[in-house]
């Protein structure tokens, strides 16, 4: 945001919910300069095809602004904007052949005949497919059709062009040259490019800017590097290439705790804070056996082409290395990291909490507590500290009867204390695998209840999306928070 | 698969082959013989040369053509607009207002034609003020539903990137339906129209109910071979045929090169 006068695209608190009441975008914000080229990253789902679909003006946002060059363009048709698009499946015209096609712009704008050939003539030379006028469009490869499609957008001279997932239909050979020829074609042309993608190596190769989506929300804005190397939440660090991630705490001034070792690192967090250690494989390095801080046996070594995998055990986890060297299955080994390879990210602290109401009260049992997907009966002790009873009435401390009725109460467990169960009716609550990470002797699964809440729980055993589970959680590992009255 | 007991599929086809041979090539090959042949039984043209010859015939002829495609061309243009609005509200809700079209073809021929008759008499007081306008309303009612049944088809397998990739190269609302939705709507609206272009040229029934006329190629051929003259029959029959078949190599062409383009585009 440092120079406003570039920016070309903003979106401001945009929301969008389909008609069906699907809440794809809840609030997103998104500043796009001038001449970048900028990829929106995530998995499918994340609304990240329905962030391009808006600029373009195919989806308009149900709440929120979007400004291009600083006017508000919401309401403004498609074929009043200056942006042109590349679609996933190319929609080329089947009716028209190459030259029509590519004209369909121009000719809609009525430039005239020679001027419309010149330009022809200069994307198709552009985009390596000299001489291919005349051909229909059914005889093209899906790598020509690919770039008719291309042509066909940039020559109407927009000031953005959209791709929306355009190499994904191509193999793989062609979709790399494919990348390489985009980013020139983006150099060349000085024009602002947002492509939209799934896939990460695609986003680090070609862009300036990536853009990483999770459920409708923007998870991290940064350059391919920043992405890559700090990334700012586990979901980036484990959707953004391969990476080894570790519970651990601070125990120092840049000194971390986690596999059963301590580290320096280069992050400063206070002591006592509990983090999450981000190690990408290629940062690992093995030392002689009895060398290095974490000991281990190799369980496995294979080859890739460039580099070597290799999964070394220790006594607290499994570790993935890529480096050049082969290891013998078995053999024992030590691990050692820099201090600059260790990424930390402090645990979030806000996952997890949930707001309820006290609705009742039983001397014998004690609270009821309602929250929006379930309901709690809690010890009164637990909320109010050193509280006893007296004649079925509860007294604080200092014998003063305490009005429990209607206090809203915030309840909060840590994901560690958490169980999973395929039984629906076994825990507390019940929900839908959202998506989860491996971290280094656990999966981190984010449950997703009917009503969308969300539940973060660490569980061994390895479940699979969308697998319907309950959540199990010991009553004295609550903790909870009265708000103020 | 594997064959047992000497079954092949396709010996599934010999109840249809059978019918086939009876009841199509074997009449088709006695038209061609009566048509081709004097009442002698030898060969002769004279029964061609006396049908391009009389007012009558050619007058019949001329005036089927002529009912053929008025009905068309009405029928397309209320079935195009209608197709179009059910493909794009969304498949559900559109099948079922589909069915709404499509639902008088369930009813009896002659019931219908009999009902609209007496509704027209009822507008009109007497059938006989407007002979020509009841045919093509009565011809229209029938035909309808087979002019937006292939249209509804067409439109609704019409990709909507198409449209949206019209919109983003700058084309208004009547650009994109004269560009785009009209040219890629060719193959349904080419059914559409050999589907009730043909059958309203011999559509008799509703020209005798309606106009009390027997103008037209179904009633002519009706005529000649209830008055035993097999061998004329035979020839409006076979020229009918021919007329057919030219429609239809016609628009199978331009069909076939239409949906190829379209497959091409979607790889």
């Amino acid at each position: 945001m440092e120079n406003t006068k570039d920016t070309l695209i903003e979106l401001k608190h945009v929301k969008k919910v389909f008609e069906d009441g699907v809440t794809v975008i809840e609030d997103l914000s998104l500043e796009i300069k001038k001449g970048e080229f900028v990829t929106l990253l995530g998995p499918s789902g994340c609304g990240k095809t329905t962030i391009l679909r808006m600029i373009g003006g195919f989806e308009k946002p149900t709440s929120g602004e979007l400004l291009l060059n600083g006017k508000d363009i919401s309401n403004l048709p498609p074929n009043e904007r200056p942006i042109n698009t590349v679609f996933q499946k190319y929609a080329l015209f089947p009716h028209l052949n190459v030259y029509d096609n590519i004209t369909f712009g121009l000719k809609i704008k009525g430039v005239d005949k020679k001027t419309q050939d010149e330009k022809v003539k200069k994307v198709l030379e552009m985009v390596d497919l000299e001489g291919f006028e005349k051909r229909s469009i059914s005889t093209l490869s899906g790598g020509q059709q690919q770039r008719i499609a291309i042509a066909r957008a940039i020559v109407n001279e927009p000031e953005v062009l959209l791709l929306d997932e355009s190499l994904s239909a191509l193999d793989a050979k062609m979709r790399k040259e494919m990348q390489i020829e985009l980013k020139e074609m983006h150099k060349k042309l000085g024009i602002t490019f947002i492509f939209v993608t799934h896939d990460q190596e695609e986003a680090l190769t070609m862009s300036d800017k990536v853009v990483v989506m999770s459920d409708g929300d923007v998870q991290q804005i940064g350059t391919p590097e920043d992405i890559y190397n700090e990334p700012k939440n586990l979901f980036v660090a484990d959707f953004i290439g391969e990476s080894n991630i570790f519970n651990g705490k601070m125990v120092g001034k840049k000194l971390v705790e986690f596999g059963g070792a301590v580290f320096e690192c280069v992050d400063d967090y206070a002591v006592d804070t509990v983090i999450d250690a981000v190690v990408r494989p290629e940062d690992v390095e093995i030392t002689k056996a009895g060398e290095g801080r974490i000991q281990g046996e190799v369980l496995s070594c294979d080859f890739k082409g460039i580099f070597y995998v290799t999964n070394v055990k220790t006594d607290k986890a499994e570790i993935e290395i890529h480096n050049l060297k082969s290891y013998q299955i078995g053999e024992k080994v030590g691990l050692d990291l820099a201090p600059d390879s260790i990424h930390i990210i402090p645990y979030d602290t806000s996952i997890n909490h949930y707001e309820g109401e006290i609705t009742e009260y039983e001397p014998e049992i004690g609270l009821r507590v309602v929250f929006e997907d379930f309901s709690l009966r809690v010890p009164a002790a637990q909320i109010f500290q050193g509280c006893k009873t007296e004649n079925g009435k509860l007294l604080d401390a200092e014998g003063k009867e305490i009005a429990w009725e209607g206090r809203k109460v915030i309840a909060s467990f840590a994901p560690e204390d958490a169980t999973l169960s395929d039984d629906a009716d076994a825990g507390f609550v019940a929900g839908d695998i959202f998506n989860f990470i491996y971290m280094d002797d656990h999966y981190r699964y984010r449950v997703r209840s009917e009503s969308e809440e969300d539940y973060i729980v660490n569980d061994e055993y390895l479940w699979n999306n969308e697998d319907h589970v309950s959540i199990s959680v010991p009553m004295e590992k609550f903790s909870f928070e009265l708000k103020k009255a | 698969m594997k064959q047992k007991h000497g079954f092949q599929r396709k010996q599934l086809a010999i109840p249809y082959a059978i019918f086939l041979l009876l009841f199509v090539i074997l009449p088709l090959l006695v038209v061609i013989f009566y048509a081709f042949t004097n009442e002698d039984g030898h060969f002769s043209l004279e029964n061609y040369v006396a049908f391009f010859r009389s007012g009558k015939t050619v007058g019949t002829l001329l005036y089927s053509i002529v009912i053929a495609l008025v009905t068309t061309v009405i029928c397309l243009l209320i079935a195009y607009p209608t197709a179009y609005v059910l493909s794009k509200t969304g498949l559900k809700s559109g099948d079922a207002l589909l069915l709404l079209f499509v639902l008088p073809m369930w009813i009896n021929f002659t019931l219908r034609i009999t009902a609209l008759k007496e509704i027209l008499t009822l507008i009109e007081g007497n059938l006989a003020f407007h002979p020509f306008a009841n045919t093509i309303i009565c011809m229209v009612y029938d035909f309808l539903p087979f002019m937006i049944m292939p249209l509804y088809n067409t439109l609704t397998k019409l990709d909507d990137s198409f449209i949206e990739a019209a919109q983003d190269l700058g084309a208004k609302k009547h650009h994109v339906f004269l560009k785009v939705i009209l040219p890629l709507s060719v193959p349904g609206i080419v059914s559409g129209v050999t589907m009730v272009f043909l059958p309203s040229m011999t559509n008799y029934v509703v020209l005798d109910m309606v106009y009390n006329s027997t103008f037209i190629m179904g009633s002519l051929i009706g005529s000649y071979f209830s008055a035993y003259d097999w061998h004329n029959g035979s020839v409006i029959s076979i020229i009918l045929l021919l007329i057919i078949c030219l429609i239809t190599a016609l628009s199978s062409r331009y069909t076939e090169g239409e949906t190829d383009g379209r497959v091409g585009a979607m790889k």
